[in-house]
């Protein structure tokens, strides 16, 4: 297989972890509250959805647990900083924090212990084509995920519930006097984030590297605020990014094998700057940022 | 005044800890009536608001809506009562388009309510791009958005609150059009205002409140504006100030050709500005909020600092200073009184001693890099009693003074400095009439001392009242310089409209 083929078959399922929880960052962050536990939210939900599978229970039931773990350990948070008025980068680090020990502590007795993923599902003929055949063959995950990219986008672009989002994350105070409550919309633009981090979390442990070990998120949790950051909080521009970060960690890999002569730390770094770079090329236009960043953002919310 | 009232406040009193913000108030509105609300600034009028929209609910007292007692807790229930709100800062969403901000609010898909956004629209004289994105409208487009909104809703009141404070003079006629149509077909209008005359030429009937209390009930028709104030400050107004011939000197401010383009979506890009303001003078800069005002003050405070080729393009004391920064500029002698006072003409977590340490730090408060505190008092305390600011100590922070004392004091901080030039951005917004009049008279005396003043301002009185000369500033452009005398309220608001500036008006 060419190093070509090997990343177009790759890419999606890398970036899968990524635009999930991109996903559900950029419907929280669009209601204005940045919550920056994601990466602790999807160590948590991988332990505990690694161990639901290694136990015997099944990946929907993993998927499941490591949803509703992600959503609880966002509802703690949105309690914190709605209800409680906490500063949200302060709390966001705190609860993050907070899971990626439990995720340690819940998987200690499980460090290194490997399980099967899930089958690819193939879309016929497609498939079957010389080297982009590969991007027709994916997993279950993927294929909704890309599904739950289209949806998100239709709902905050054209629904009545995407506008009230949008509108709650503009200028709370304004929604509040129209009757949309604030506090309400942003615990559940909250509990819905959680809960793609959470999927997101299990996807990564139980069915893109199976296998459970200390730390395993690496970052992407990070990776996924940046990218709705720096995609001006467009889901296109975030599913580009989670691609193209994909495409990169594969690329680094292909690079190795294939033997080019760069130190491997550099390679490793690669995924991360240029995505960084790229995006940043996005979000240095101050008039796209103006009109697509989300102005409340950050900022407690008092009636 | 029989059971025939739409509105009906009886004894309704609201407290805010130790503020009586209403005491007592009783309020009558009728069917089919323009309703003025006359108060000055802090005389209880967006606190009434509150009450009858259901934002705030009264401490004592009744309100009863079509002769029937309510208690309406949330803005939710008073629309379904009918009764709409436009407010003074609009509650419009910037990203969103016409259509999308309503139907936040008005049930109906977005084509649906577009087209009934241009029926109402064609029949009220509020014609406006239902497609068209909030952030591209002018101010009296979205004020149109703020009223059509508030219609589709069908209701039977609707409270401006300040409605004119942000139009130019025709959009003001404009818009008193409008309200009489709708009044006309059965729709009150409860008008909050501290414009007179505006008063006199709309409304039916006139409440006027003063420090939390009704002071009188008039026909505003009949009423001279002299007695309305009188009412309404509780005592005669105060004389506009002394305004000799000036006598200008030498060139202090000039700017010739800046242009400026803006990076930010919301903002405006300035071309072509040439002004100048000399010794001895008050220029003035009219024009609506949003028409590049923020920028120029941006500009010539040195917040924004050109680039270095660009120097000449603003000279200052003869200086050029296109390239210095806020710091540089005001060691030539130049003062700034920005619009916002908290946040940038003050830190209101700030003592008023540390405040005035903030511009004055030259002038001897500070030694060797150390402040000398007792010099800081001195100075803080020097200037609220010489611009009679009303705070109970020079410790006070500065976010605790009320509007008006805290502007006298950041003036007051400037002019001790003695500038040479003095640049004020709307001095007097927000102020009640004693203070305004109190800022505008302490403008004229720094004028006669040789000063020369630039004053951007919204209010075309005040600009007419102290003003030399004046310039209009309307989508980044100047108009000529005008001078005052000879020059009427109308011509600068074609200017401000940008009606005028064909080669024949110029």
């Amino acid at each position: 297989m060419s190093a070509l083929a090997f990343i177009l078959a790759g890419t999606l399922a890398a970036a899968t972890p990524l635009l999930l929880a991109a996903l559900g960052e950029l419907v929280a962050e669009r209601s204005g509250v940045l919550n920056l536990g994601l990466e602790g939210l999807m160590a948590l939900a991988a332990a505990l959805a690694f161990i639901v599978v290694y136990q015997g229970g099944g990946h929907a039931l993993a998927f499941a647990v490591g949803a509703v773990a992600g959503m609880v350990a966002a509802l703690v948070f949105a309690g914190a900083v709605l209800t409680f008025r906490a500063n949200q980068v302060a709390a966001g680090l705190a609860i993050g924090i907070l899971c990626l020990g439990l995720s340690a502590l819940a998987g200690r007795s499980f460090e290194s212990l490997t399980i099967t993923g899930l089958p690819k599902l193939e879309v016929p003929l497609l498939s079957d084509l010389p080297t982009i055949g590969g991007l027709f063959r994916q997993d279950i995950v993927v294929w909704l995920a890309l599904l739950g990219t289209l949806a998100i986008h239709v709902m905050l672009r054209h629904t009545k519930v995407g506008l009230i989002v949008r509108a709650v994350g503009e200028n709370p105070r304004a929604a509040q006097a129209i009757g949309h409550p604030v506090i309400p919309i942003r615990y559940a633009a909250l509990a819905f984030g959680g809960c793609m981090a959470g999927v997101a979390g299990a996807y990564a442990s139980t069915v893109y590297t199976p296998l459970w070990a200390d730390g395993m998120i690496a970052g992407r949790g990070w990776i996924a605020i940046a990218l709705v950051v720096f995609g001006t909080w467009q889901t296109g521009r975030v599913f580009l990014g989670a691609c193209l970060f994909g495409a990169l960690s594969l690329a680094e890999l292909a690079a190795q094998v294939v033997g080019v002569q760069l130190p491997s730390q550099l390679l490793a770094s690669m995924p991360y700057l240029v995505t960084i770079v790229v995006l940043g090329l996005i979000s240095s236009n101050r008039r796209r940022m103006r009109l697509n960043s989300v102005a409340s953002l950050g900022e407690p919310f008092e009636k | 005044m029989s059971g025939a009232a739409l509105l009906r406040l009886q004894g309704v009193s609201k407290s805010y800890g130790s503020v009586h913000a209403n005491r007592a108030i009783d309020l009558d509105v009728s069917h089919q009536s323009i309703h003025a609300v006359l108060g000055e600034n802090g005389a209880g009028k967006s606190t009434l608001m509150k009450l009858i929209y259901g934002v705030e609910r009264p401490d004592v007292g009744k309100i009863e809506w079509q002769g029937r007692e309510v208690r309406p807790t949330s803005s939710a229930e008073a629309r379904r009562l009918g009764i709409g709100m436009v407010f003074q800062h609009f509650s419009l969403f910037e990203t969103l388009t016409v259509a999308e901000n309503i139907s936040l609010l008005v049930p109906g898909t977005k084509a649906a309510l577009a087209a009934r956004v241009r029926d109402l629209g064609a029949t009220f004289e509020l014609e406006v791009d239902p497609n068209a994105h909030v952030h591209s409208l002018s101010v009296g487009e979205r004020q149109r958005v703020e009223i059509l909104r508030c219609l589709l809703l069908d209701p039977k009141l609707i409270i401006l609150d300040e409605p004119t404070s942000v139009l130019p003079p025709q959009s003001v006629q404009r818009l008193f059009g409008t309200l009489r149509l709708l009044r006309d077909r059965g729709v009150s209008i409860l008008f909050i205002s501290h414009k007179l005359e505006e008063i006199r030429a709309l409304c039916d009937t006139a409440t006027i409140l003063q420090a939390g209390r009704v002071t009188g009930r008039v026909d505003p028709r009949q009423a001279s504006s002299r007695d309305l104030a009188t009412l309404m400050i509780g005592r005669e107004m105060p004389p506009p100030p002394l305004h000799a011939k000036a006598k200008p000197g030498p060139k202090v401010l000039e700017v010739a050709g800046l242009d400026h383009a803006t990076d930010d979506p919301f903002g405006v890009s300035l071309s072509g500005i040439s002004l100048d303001v000399r010794a001895g003078e008050i220029v003035g800069i009219a024009g609506i909020s949003g028409n590049g005002q923020k920028e120029l003050a941006e500009i010539l405070s040195g917040e924004v600092a050109l680039l270095s080729a660009q120097r000449d393009v603003i000279r200052m004391m003869d200086r050029p200073v296109g390239h210095l920064g806020a710091a540089a500029r005001r060691r030539l002698g130049f003062a700034f009184v920005p619009e916002e006072r908290m946040g940038r003409g003050a830190v209101p977590e700030m003592p008023l001693t540390d405040n005035a340490l903030l511009t004055a730090h030259d002038r001897g408060l500070v030694r060797r890099g150390l402040v000398r505190r007792q010099h800081k008092a001195a100075f803080a305390q020097a200037c609220v009693e010489e611009f009679d600011v009303r705070t109970p100590s020079v410790q006070a922070e500065a976010g605790a003074l009320s509007g008006g004392n805290l502007q006298k004091f950041i003036i007051g901080r400037e002019i001790m400095l003695e500038p040479k030039l003095l640049f004020v951005a709307q001095p007097t917004w927000g102020v009640d009439i004693g203070a305004a009049t109190a800022i505008r008279r302490r403008l004229v005396a720094l004028r006669d001392s040789g000063a020369a003043i630039l004053m951007i301002s919204e209010e075309i009185e005040e600009l007419f009242e102290i003003c030399d000369r004046l310039y209009v500033l309307h989508k980044g452009r100047l108009s000529p310089s005008l001078r005052v005398q000879g020059t009427t309220v109308e011509q600068v608001g074609e200017w401000m409209t940008g009606a005028a500036g064909e080669p024949a008006h110029a």
